[in-house]
């Protein structure tokens, strides 16, 4: 199963054929199994990584750290997924430390990332504070190199 | 004026994968699963560790026997992997790669016309160590059918009164063989018996699929005072061009071990010393990572090979596959020439790694899977115009 899973995670689009000659499973058999974990909700689906700096570069990103206000009954989920549910909000976590909530916003241009902090974001009451850091450049994501290391040179016959 | 190489090492054949690398190198475009060595660069913990060490100024020579923590390291992780203990200072060499080691303990073992025993097909470098060291080589032949493990009963019938050493790789290179434990303790009784003393190049011993534990034949009864224990580097945490083996054995086997290398050698290079403190401290997670890779290609390769008909175990270790070309009419070095210039994709030839070897072939799969998959599609065409 962690072949499997990271298998997916390093390539979803690798056809399921080759995927079950790795796997030294039967084409029958992993797809039931990828459509049990899709039901399951333990994929919860499949996403291509972009080059930023090769599409849609007017598009602004930011990390920002929120400080907020926890309810009694609630704690911080109902606050979490208030702010989740905007779309520029690409994912919430709740973290430990001097703030409690780390969220990354994708917005079309500059002006309209400073107007969902301002308007949208700031002005909720729970949130006490925020701290923006836009993006500047990217070096890896999801474990997708965007600078790439030479390929080691080898020998092209050794015992 | 002429110059006249010693008779014993002009007597020493070329290397068949010398003569096969050099075809090759003459192509262009060619998928090569001939490489016996990993595909991954060093882990970059590795790396940043040994870029740490250099700009600490770390440069110097080290002990000829080796930087101390690292033995330390390397008795922890013998401990540890192999349920063997070592003391460190006096029973761990550190060499440049288990070659050097192999060289090393045959040297320090052998007289002349002593013989060494060691299963074929193997290592390309068994015989001609031996015979460098003034021994007399003698292969015993493995089998298919027994997935290239020795037998007991085969070894048995070629020791001699000469016989000194006993020379074991498992996982093999070039079939991927492995012991049962209930087997190698056969062997090791025979090696008590006929007080052999046992080499044991366990370089692939980390790299063992569907679970399998890798069992050490030091482990066994009265083994391990007679057992020179090599492994390294090299193959589990993808540092071949580091250059860092070791040897473990009685601590007056070491010291002898040590005679030679000092003047030979000095010491291992003190980068990669450093680099293997770290590998073997913190490696784990990588070498688990690169062994599920590994594991699945090994699956692709040989279901890929046996749909074509070219009849192939699933190796229990190691990253090679063995296939049987015979039934296609070729020799094993037709095969393979005919392979590279007909469809340019390179295997070895079996009897690369002796006469055993003849019927097979060597697939590396240390080979990035997109590579993989062409060379096994360019394969069964061929297969299937040899058939035709």
């Amino acid at each position: 199963m962690d072949s499997l899973i990271d298998l997916l995670q390093q390539n979803a689009l690798m056809p399921r054929a080759d995927m079950a000659r790795l796997l030294g499973r039967t084409l029958e058999d992993l797809d039931s199994v990828i459509t049990k974990l899709e039901a399951d909700g333990i994929i919860l689906g499949y996403q291509a990584i972009i080059n930023r700096e090769k599409w849609d570069t007017d598009k602004v990103h930011a990390v920002i750290e929120v400080k907020i206000t926890p309810e009694r009954d609630g704690g911080f989920d109902r606050i979490a997924s208030r702010i989740a549910k905007f779309e520029e909000v690409q994912s919430c976590y709740l973290v430990s430390g001097g703030y409690d909530l780390l969220i990354i916003v994708e917005a079309a241009n500059l002006r309209a990332a400073a107007s969902f902090i301002a308007e949208k974001l700031s002005t909720i009451e729970a949130v006490q504070a925020t701290a923006t850091h836009f993006r500047l450049k990217t070096y890896k994501e999801n474990g997708a190199f965007h600078t790439f290391e030479s390929a080691p040179e080898r020998l092209s016959v050794s015992p | 004026m002429s110059i006249t190489i010693a008779e014993h090492v002009r007597d020493i054949p070329r290397s068949g994968i010398r003569d096969f690398f050099e075809v090759v190198q003459s192509m262009s475009d060619v998928i090569s699963l001939g490489i016996g060595e990993p595909d991954f660069a060093t882990p970059w913990h590795i790396r940043e560790a040994a870029i740490y060490a250099l700009e600490r100024g770390r440069t110097g020579y080290t002990s000829n026997l080796g930087l101390p923590r690292l033995r330390r390291s390397i008795a922890d992780y013998v401990q540890k992997h192999f349920e063997l203990s070592y003391e460190p200072l006096s029973e761990v060499l550190v060499s440049v790669g288990v070659s050097e080691a192999i060289d090393l303990a045959l040297r320090a073992l052998l007289n002349p016309g002593d013989e060494v025993l060691y299963h074929e097909p193997c290592y390309v470098s068994y015989a001609p160590s031996i015979v460098l060291s003034r021994g007399i080589p003698r292969a015993v032949h493995t089998h298919a059918c027994d997935g290239f493990a020795l037998r007991a009963d085969a070894l048995e019938k070629a020791i001699s009164p000469r016989t000194r050493i006993l020379m074991l790789n498992f996982p093999t290179n070039p079939t991927g063989a492995t012991m049962e434990p209930a087997e190698l303790e056969k062997i090791a009784a025979l090696c008590v018996r006929h007080d052999l003393v046992v080499m044991t190049d366990e370089i692939y011993s980390e790299i063992t699929y569907e679970n399998a534990k890798h069992t050490s034949i030091a482990g066994f009864p009265g083994m391990k005072e007679r057992t020179v224990f090599l492994h390294g580097v090299s193959k589990a945490f993808a540092m071949t061009g580091w250059r860092i083996g070791f040897a473990c054995a009685p601590a007056p086997l070491i010291e002898a071990m040590m005679k030679i290398h000092q003047y030979a050698i000095l010491c291992a290079p003190i980068m990669g010393q450093d680099a293997a403190i770290e590998a073997l401290e913190r490696g784990e997670p990588s070498v688990a990572k690169m062994r599920m890779e590994y594991e699945r290609r090994r699956n692709f390769i040989t279901s890929s090979l046996n749909e074509m008909g070219l009849e192939c175990a699933k190796p229990r270790g190691a990253f090679y596959v063995f296939p049987n070309i015979a039934p296609l009419g070729l020799t094993s070095k037709e095969f393979s020439l005919r392979l590279l210039r007909e469809k340019k994709v390179a295997v070895v030839p079996g009897t690369a790694f002796g006469p055993a070897g003849e019927g097979h072939v060597r697939c590396s799969f240390a080979t990035a899977l997109d590579q993989i998959k062409i060379a096994m599609a360019r394969l069964a065409e061929f297969c299937t115009e040899l058939r035709a």
